[in-house]
């Protein structure tokens, strides 16, 4: 059964819109989505499902929900697009309501599930469908679609304005200058080896992340520049709440203005989301087989850094130590080894998590989920007490997530499960750990 | 009799192949005016995916349901094998066309079918009582279920002649007739898509997110 609770969430976001709904509309924008463009792999997929159930232990709401049969992933497709198709897009306002509720709460688009179907169904794309036709007729969660409307407005998914963006930065190389003599962000540099983005939350609520960076550029000696115009956030919610026309608009500028530089390489900060969007969804959407310059997460990057030398390790965490394996950069890149190289270099302690690397539990945060806000939050939170098992068993105090909404999400479960955890980012480790070449660094934890 | 075989084995085996060319066909076109599906397809990580889960127990989620992934293989193995090497078929063939192939000794061919027809009770026990396959379970899948059984039941009364031996022919006769039929036009043509579907995954964990997909 579903849950009541989540049932009973009002959300201006969809309950105002589908009141409005009228049958006619919604049948048209059905057939719209699901018409031409999409139909190889959306009615491959439905005559293949055998209705086998092997996809249920895929999915981390399933499990954190005692098994209930309503948040298998297939259970997904049939309570929405089964059924849209089935009747050939006469749906009620009622059911879109439905619909809504399960595509953009309780699926993180995490795409487990693929690896758990004998056939490799692709669930989390059938569910972006149903996002795509729930974003057309307007019925998307209120606080998703605020960071939407932000992107469309600024660019930006958090309202940055552009004079806030520029102040955070000089304020951040005054910060990181204190810190280390001589470092520097540099603004849009022609030519520069890497240009480096990040996400609006960084200037929004964790500037110090910057900062730190830029005492990382500086000890490695990166020729570096970030962007001082829009363009230099790609987190692209858009992408998930299916609004797709705004996700390209995102992508392109933010591509654009990495031309304009001239860059050899962008590295995207701790964000999974903003890599895909970069990497995959946009380029994709936009119609290009890849991105016009190369992109590595930070934590190839840091991986990089470590292994050619560039960055020594003077002090090593002595707490014990685990990680959240961020979908999009794991199952999305193959990145898991890479990022236990970085840990095992910064940490005494690393004990790892089980079911790891691309069988890692989704922070249930991903996805847009964490996105839809404070009504969604418990609903969410009790998606995905797995991985508060999951982390408890491993004992450690302190949980690297390489990632913006992993942070967020596995920072919540912490809470919400008691589990007298910390959340980090590699960053923050690298700075505390890393030979500055000046004989400073931060006191031992 | 003669011309009931004659009608249904083209009738049955000509809607199968014809079916399964259209859909692959029609397949083709829509892959290509999707567009981002044929690109991303490789064969390397396409075969690569496809061996991890022909395998038995050699994906996660085999390992987490190793009495389901047994039975279901077990279950494809006699159930594609038997009709095409038990003697009665062979000898049909044989008579129409002049030539055959070797068959396998009736005996095996029982216990074959007997495989075939306990994994169905299984299959359809699990439908029955783990929820979460319940949850997706209708009418459909009950009688596809029973669609898959039938030419087994029929064969193996017919062989050991239990009843009537005339009429249990045309019932197995019909009820072959129909499961052919329906592959291609029910979720049993996951019997061919399998190699699509898990194809692309496979290419795009592999080539495209330089991950694995098993
Ligand atoms: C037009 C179609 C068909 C004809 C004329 C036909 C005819 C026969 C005949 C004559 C036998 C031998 C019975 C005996 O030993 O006395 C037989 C056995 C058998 N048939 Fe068919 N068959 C047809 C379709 C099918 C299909 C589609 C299947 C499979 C799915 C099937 C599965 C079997 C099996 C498993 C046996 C052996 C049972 C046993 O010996 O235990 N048949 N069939
Ligand atoms: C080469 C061909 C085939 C392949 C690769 C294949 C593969 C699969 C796979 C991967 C499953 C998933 C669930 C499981 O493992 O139990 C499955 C289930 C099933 N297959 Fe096949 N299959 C093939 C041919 C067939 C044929 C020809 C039939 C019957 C006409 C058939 C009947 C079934 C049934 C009835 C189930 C579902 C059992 C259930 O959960 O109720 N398969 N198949
Ligand atoms: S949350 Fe992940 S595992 Fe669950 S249905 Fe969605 S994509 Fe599949
Ligand atoms: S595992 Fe695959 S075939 Fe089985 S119910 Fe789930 S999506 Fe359908």
């Amino acid at each position: 059964m579903a849950d009541i609770e989540d049932a009973r969430v009002e959300d201006a976001g969809i309950d105002q819109a589908v009141d409005k709904l009228e049958p006619a509309r919604i049948e048209a924008v059905i057939r719209r989505v699901l018409g031409a463009g999409c139909g190889a792999r959306l009615k491959v997929y439905l005559q293949t499902c055998v209705h086998c159930g092997l996809c249920a232990d895929a999915c981390h709401t399933y499990l954190s929900r005692d098994r209930d049969p309503d948040f298998a992933p297939v259970a997904k497709v049939k309570e929405t697009i089964w059924e849209m198709v089935k009747r050939q897009g006469r749906v009620s306002p009622e059911f879109i309501k439905k619909c809504a509720r399960i595509a953009y709460t309780e699926c993180g688009a995490c795409r487990r599930c693929s690896m758990y179907c004998p056939f490799g169904i692709d669930i989390a794309y059938l569910i972006m469908l149903v996002r795509r036709i729930c974003a057309l007729l307007g019925v998307v969660p209120v606080y998703l679609q605020d960071t939407v409307n932000s992107h469309a407005a600024t660019s930006n998914q958090m309202w940055v304005q552009p004079d806030d963006w520029i102040d955070t930065l000089i304020w951040q190389e005054e910060d990181a200058a204190d810190e280390l003599e001589g470092v520097r962000i540099p603004l849009d540099r022609e030519g520069a080896d890497i240009m480096y983005s990040v996400i609006a939350p960084e200037p929004k609520i964790l500037a110090q992340l910057i900062a730190n960076m830029a005492v990382i550029m500086k000890v490695a000696g990166v020729d570096w520049t970030m962007p001082s115009l829009d363009g230099w956030d790609n987190s692209n919610m858009a992408m998930y709440s299916g609004d797709f026309e705004v996700m390209g608009r995102v992508e392109r500028l933010h591509w654009e203005r990495a031309l304009q530089l001239k860059v050899k390489r962008v590295v995207m900060g701790e964000c999974g989301h903003a890599y895909r969007g970069a990497v995959y969804d946009g380029p994709k959407w936009l119609g290009w087989s890849k991105p016009p310059i190369p992109m590595v997460h930070a934590v190839e990057f840091y991986y990089e850094l470590l292994r050619e030398g560039r960055i020594k390790i003077a002090r090593k965490i002595k707490e014990p130590v685990t990680v959240q394996d961020p979908c999009n950069i794991v199952r999305g890149r193959g990145l898991h080894h890479k990022l236990r190289y970085i840990i095992n270099e910064l940490c005494e302690d690393f004990r790892d998590v089980s079911p790891r690397f691309e069988h890692n539990y989704c922070c249930a945060a991903g996805g847009g989920v964490i996105n839809c806000g404070p009504p969604w939050k418990l609903s969410r939170l009790k998606s995905n007490r797995v991985k508060a098992e999951q982390l408890a068993a491993t004992d450690a105090h302190l949980v690297v997530t390489p990632c913006h909404n992993c942070h967020s999400g596995i920072e919540d479960i912490i809470g919400y499960y008691g589990l007298g955890m910390h959340v980090t980012f590699i960053n923050e480790l690298l700075v505390k750990c890393m030979d500055r070449g000046d004989g400073s660094g931060e006191v031992e934890r | 009799m003669e011309l009931l075989v004659t009608v249904c084995a083209w009738l049955g085996l000509g809607v199968l192949l014809l079916g399964v060319t259209g859909r692959l066909l029609w397949a083709w076109r829509a892959a290509r005016i999707e567009g981002s599906v044929l690109p991303v397809m490789s064969a390397r990580y396409g075969l690569r995916s496809l061996v991890h889960w022909l395998l038995p127990l050699s994906t996660r989620n085999q390992r987490l349901h190793p009495v389901v992934t047994l039975v279901s293989y077990l279950f494809h193995l006699c159930l594609l094998l038997a009709p095409l090497l038990v003697a009665g078929h062979v000898e049909l063939w044989r008579q129409r066309w002049g030539f055959g192939w070797p068959t396998l000794p009736d005996p095996v061919i029982d216990v074959m079918t007997l495989v075939v027809m306990v994994a169905v009770l299984f299959f359809l026990l699990r439908r029955l009582a783990a929820p979460e396959v319940r949850n997706v379970t209708g009418w459909k899948e009950y009688l596809l279920l029973m669609v898959v059984v039938a030419p087994f039941v029929t064969g193996i009364i017919a062989h050991l002649h239990l009843l009537d031996y005339r009429l249990v022919m045309v019932l197995h006769i019909v009820s072959g007739t129909l499961w052919l039929v329906l592959i291609p036009f029910s979720w049993l043509s996951h019997m061919f898509w399998f190699f699509f579907t898990r194809s692309y995954m496979g290419s795009e964990f592999g080539a495209v997110r330089n991950a694995r997909d098993w």
